[in-house]
């Protein structure tokens, strides 16, 4: 039967079957709970915070403008429901590259990584697409404050989504030199949290600002 | 020593999930999103309408919440750090933008 010391190792590594840290040793928490993983977890609910207040700024100026064209007289909703569907797969692809590396298969966790990868990337693209038909079509960055407020919400999200690219190319340079192995995967878990949250944050955006009027 | 079967304070976490579910989930995702989009172009009443959007969001945000990112599975610390962000965000910014007036349609 194992001990509370015992209990307290983080799941992936019970998971695995691997060594669980006691007391003194590296990878031991008082809480119970890995340290690098609710470090990311409370980075994450400052962030709701953070798209809370873009959010809202954008509701608020959304019906403000008095002059050239708003998002909502631009938008190209079938575009964009493609550019939120290939994000909410890339969801999946990083579930399957965590648990690919849970057990064991490093060549299949650094497919997924890179197929994250590649649709966070096809969705960016997709995002200056849009960004260059609105400025063509005459809405600016400062033609009005509902663009404005558009601009610096849709943009704050796509650097997130680029940082989190960043870190899923490292992870992939990573596993490429074996610093990633199975006893990692706790790495993976983190960068994947910050991922899905990139998405549930733009599942909230997709409704609020694009879908409902 | 006290075990962790004795200790009723220690919570159990359980093993993620394999990677069929994880594709059920994508699939239940997707089926959801396309359901939005339908929506969006059916001619409902604003009063329906708005309300079934974000119910139809909340349900997508808890599945990823639960599944991709296993707070289902996980220590329940995660999941209070995380929801009292949410719950504090949410909170704060209907106060702002009621107090706005925005849901009247002018600032």
């Amino acid at each position: 039967m194992s001990t509370v010391e015992e209990r307290t190792a983080p799941v992936g590594q019970a998971q695995l079957g691997h060594h669980e840290a006691k007391p003194g040793e590296h990878g031991w928490t008082q809480t119970g709970v890995s340290s690098e993983k609710l470090g990311m977890w409370v980075f994450l609910g400052s962030e709701c915070l953070l798209f809370g207040g873009l959010i809202s700024t954008y509701l608020l100026y959304k019906n403000t403008a008095v002059e050239g064209p708003t998002p909502r007289d631009l938008y190209d909703i079938p575009f964009t429901s493609v550019s939120s569907f290939v994000l909410l797969m890339s969801s999946m692809t990083m579930v399957l590259a965590l648990a690919a590396l849970q057990r064991g298969d490093e060549y299949r966790c650094r497919a997924w990584l890179v197929t994250t990868a590649l649709l966070g990337a096809t969705f960016i693209s997709g995002q200056v697409y849009e960004f260059t038909s609105f400025v063509k079509e005459g809405m600016g960055y400062t033609t009005n404050t509902a663009s404005s407020a558009f601009y610096t919400l849709t943009g704050f999200h796509g650097v997130h989504v680029c940082i989190g690219i960043l870190m899923l190319m490292s992870l992939f340079l990573m596993s490429l030199r074996g610093r990633l192995p199975q006893a990692r995967a706790e790495v993976v878990e983190i960068i994947g949290l910050y991922w899905h949250f990139v998405d549930v944050v733009w599942i909230v955006i997709f409704t609020v600002v694009y879908l409902i009027p | 020593m006290a075990t962790a079967m004795d200790d009723p304070h220690v919570e159990h976490e359980h093993a993620h999930p394999g990677e069929g579910q994880y594709l059920l989930v994508a699939l239940f995702l997707a089926l959801v999103t396309g359901a939005e989009v339908v929506l969006y172009y059916v001619n409902i009443d604003f009063r329906i309408y708005a309300p079934l959007l974000g119910v139809l969001a909340a349900i997508k945000f808890a599945t990823v919440a639960m599944f991709f990112m296993h707070l289902r599975f996980d220590s329940r610390v995660f999941r209070w750090f995380f929801v009292t962000g949410i719950v504090l965000a949410v909170t704060v910014y209907t106060v702002v933008l009621l107090t706005f007036h925005a849901f009247d349609g002018g600032t």
